[in-house]
Order: C-alpha cells, then structure tokens, then sequence
C-alpha cells in the first residue's frame, strides 16, 4: 500500500469562524486506492474539512495537493484563502468528486442530463460520449430505467445513487462523500453503501465522512478520529476499532457501535 | 340612456389599430426591459458593495415613482437639455413612440431585476455548490443552472408584471401615442360615446390579458416540467 502515489495531501488546515477555531491544523495524506473515513462527533469538523478540500469552505490557511500538484491560494478580503488562479481550482474541482450529504441533483434536469451536464460543459466531450458513459453508470447503480425521470420522482436513496453517478461521469482521480447516507431513511442506506462498496472494492480513492461504523469499518484502509479540530487518532480500522490509543476515541467508539 | 352599439363595430378597424400598438408597445419594451434587468439582477446578487449600489438605486427609484411621471420626465424632460437636443439620439427622444417604449423598459426592467434577485437567491445553495464542485465557472453555472432555474421559479410573478405593464401602457396615450386608450379617447372626442367606447376597448384589454395569461401558462409549464413530473407523492423523503 505504500508504494502507490500519494492522490490527495493536505497539510496543516487550520480553518476559523470569526475567533472560533473549527479545524486547527490537520494534515492528510491518501495514496492511490486508499479508503480513508473519517469519524467524530458532530462538532468535531469532519465535513467542514471535507469541505475545505475542495474549497466549497475556504480554510484560513494549509496547503492542499492533488497528485503533486498543488493548489496555489491567497489571502482574500475576510482573511480566508481563495483559489489564486480560478482556472486551476476548477480543474482540480473537476478531478475531486462530491457527493453531498443532499445529493444536490439539478431538479430541472433529467437524471441523464443531471450526468452528462458536466462531462460535456466542462470536460467538453461530445454529447454521444457522454451519454454511452452516463448510461453505462446508471446500469451500474441500478437506475438506467429512471434516465428520463427527474429528480423529485426517485427516493432519497435513487437520488444519491444518481449523485454519485454524476461524480464519477467527470472520472474524477478523488472521490470525496460527505455524509452521503445521513439524509436517507433507514432502509434506504444500504443501497447507497452497496455502490459505495462496489467503488471502493475497485480501487478507488474514497475520503468518506459517515456515522455507519460497521461500513467504516469493512471497506476502509485508514480510519481518522477527529475531535475538536484535531486528527485525535489514526490508523487501520483492526487498530482504531480493535485498540484505539486515545480515551475518547474509545468513547465514541463505543457509543457508536 | 340610448346604446349606439354600432358605433363600437364602425371603430372596431381602429379599436384593434390601437390594441395593435399596446402589444407592440408591451412586448418590445418587455423584451428590452429582460435583457436590462439581467446585469441588474446580477449586480444586485454580487458579494461587491460596490457593484450592489448602481441597481439598489435604479430599483428604488423605478419602483418607488409613478410610471406618468417617468414616461413625463422622458418625454418632456429630455427636450429641456441641450446637449440631448443636438445628440445623436434626438430623433430617437423626440418621438413619444421611442420614449414610450424606453420608458417602459426602464419600468419593468426594474421590476424583473427585482423578481430575478428573488428567484436567484431562492435556488438551494446545495445545487450551485454541486455545480462548483464539478468545475464549473461561474458564467458556466449562471448558464446552465442558475438562470434556467431563476427562470422556473420567478415565472408566475413574471407573468404578473406584464399583465401590469400592459395595463400600465395605456398612459402611453399621455404622450399623444394612439394606442389602445389613446385610440379609445380620440374616437370619443369625436362620437361622444364614451361607454360604449371605453368597454369596448376594456374587453379588448382583457382578451389580451386572457392570451398573456395563457402564454405564461405555457411558459410555466415548460420551466417547471419537472414540478408536474412529480405526480406520486411517494416519495416525501426524496423533499429533504
């Protein structure tokens, strides 16, 4: 595992609401292939770095890399970073997919063009390409006969499915997900699960923020404890689940399990 | 009283002349008032201080005066300034037609720029950040998200406010323009049939306001595809 190229690095992110100190310095590391969870109470700033990485939240300062190249920021006006040259992030965001905890599909567009919108705006491939590659996602998750309908007609559970389909239409190298099943009603999640496990069974680089212990624990390479902005304790899931150092991983460990 | 019904169909040729020129007044100046209020609206959304200021203005100002006393201070204001007088544009301002149709779209511009604003910062955040998140810029995501979904949302009230402006162009008969009122009051001068005249041209006003209403229905139905799509109500969890 330590051979693979490093996909994804961020050093050091600090992350601040007016005198209130969300993250406060957390470095992370995902080789090619890693699944990566990241768990900790609410509060402990798991989404807000899953956010930051992308700079859908601007953190105030830390550096952040995508197989090797870096994002180049400044200071803006409030004292946050910004993207120093907007070409670049969008680049770089093209390659990193989200899958947000809202699933966030377009609701005036077909499930199909909610697909290929992006592979064909951004990545300006032909429409015909894009809708073979989209079709050939929706039989993966499950939902090819549902390419016509919209949004507001599918589940929670169908939407999210769809979302991530979306994302990985742009063949992003990065696949980030932040609580992608705390929206769902309980019988909902597993479908969600079962294509997120499909994708990390692939050999796909996965940062996931979830509350679903179990699946943490099965599909994950690495497991990081977040608490109060800190990395609290990392390491494979045999040894965070098995034998964490720190007391209150321990804690919400088994509050959890 | 005595009914002269026929001196309705005897003016019906110019009747029709009139209510001719209010939809030509009420779409042109509707068409130029959208392409106005988009930078309006757009300005009026942006993070800068500075760029919210111009639109924040223009809005009170059309917003907060009556439509007579604009299309007055275009009409007979304009011809008080030299400069304007011996400029390029003189022979478009002397008009009242011309000055009509900019008063008009200065009016509603107003009006649309505000109802855009609306429904622009009425789209869930979550959606433009999925629209970011997947790369794309700015005019990109205005393009393809944004405004299509801006669009959808502020139909209903657009449709409104042209309703509005096709009421409020009867006071293009002020500036001696023969519209539909204009048209009503000059045959009247000359027959002294005012009711029969005036409820002749008020039904022509609400035939047209019926063929507006039906377009925005269709209009509605086309952005909002999606909203009808929706006939089982199966699915409440996909709402939050």
């Amino acid at each position: 595992m330590s051979d693979a190229s490093v996909a994804l690095e961020i050093r050091d992110l600090h992350k601040s609401y007016g005198s209130l100190e969300v993250l406060k310095g957390i470095s992370l590391q995902a080789r090619d292939g890693d699944v990566i969870s990241i768990l900790g109470s609410s509060g402990s700033g798991k989404s807000t770095f899953l956010r930051c990485i992308n700079l859908l939240e601007a953190p105030s300062s830390g550096l952040i890399s995508m197989a090797g190249e870096q994002l180049r920021l400044k200071k803006g006006k409030a004292g946050d970073l910004e993207a120093a040259d907007q070409k670049q992030l969008e680049r770089m965001r093209a390659g990193i997919g989200f899958v947000f905890q809202n699933f966030n599909l377009w609701p005036h567009m077909t499930i199909l063009e909610n697909i290929i919108e992006a592979p064909i705006s951004v990545l300006k491939r032909s429409k015909d390409e894009a809708i073979a590659r989209a079709e050939e996602l929706l039989k993966k998750v499950g939902l090819f006969e549902k390419r016509h309908n919209y949004p507001s007609q599918l589940s929670g559970g169908q939407q999210q499915r769809i979302a991530i389909a979306r994302t990985l239409a742009m063949d992003p190298q990065v696949l980030l997900f932040d609580e992608p099943t705390s929206a769902l009603d309980p019988e909902l999640v597993n479908e969600v699960l079962n294509v997120m496990r499909d994708l990390a069974s692939e050999g796909r680089t996965m940062l996931i923020v979830t509350h679903e212990m179990r699946f943490a624990r099965d599909v994950s390479s690495q497991i990081v404890f977040l608490h109060q902005g800190r990395v609290e304790e990392i390491g494979p899931p045999e040894q965070v689940f098995g034998n964490p150092n720190s007391e209150r991983c321990r804690e919400f460990l088994s509050s959890h399990l | 009283m005595n009914w002269t019904w026929d001196v309705i169909f005897e003016n019906l040729p110019k009747l029709l002349d009139g209510a001719l020129l209010t939809l030509e007044l009420v779409l042109i100046s509707g068409l130029i008032g959208v392409m106005l209020s988009l930078p309006l609206a757009l300005m009026r959304v942006s993070k800068r201080r500075w760029l919210q200021a111009f639109p924040f203005a223009y809005i009170f100002f059309f917003r907060g005066t009556p439509l007579l006393i604009q299309i007055f201070l275009v009409y007979y204001g304009a011809s008080q300034f030299d400069v304007i007088r011996e400029s390029a544009l003189w022979p478009i301002l002397r008009e009242p037609y011309w000055c009509a149709i900019i008063t008009f779209a200065l009016h509603t511009a107003a009006y649309i720029a505000e109802l855009l604003r609306g429904a622009i910062q009425s789209i869930p955040k979550g959606e433009i950040e999925a629209a970011k998140a997947l790369g794309m810029s700015y005019p990109l995501m205005l393009r393809r998200i944004i405004l299509p979904r801006a669009f959808g949302i502020m139909m209903p009230a657009y449709g409104n406010e042209v309703i509005l402006m096709l009421k409020g162009s009867a006071l293009a008969s002020t500036i001696t323009l023969l519209d539909l009122t204009g048209m009503a009051r000059t045959i009247i001068a000359r027959t002294y049939t005012p009711l029969e005249i005036f409820l002749a041209a008020g039904i022509i006003y609400l035939i047209i306001s019926a063929l507006i209403i039906g377009l925005f229905r269709m209009l509605e139905n086309h952005f909002n595809r999606h909203q009808q799509a929706r006939e089982k109500p199966q699915d409440l969890d996909a709402q939050h």
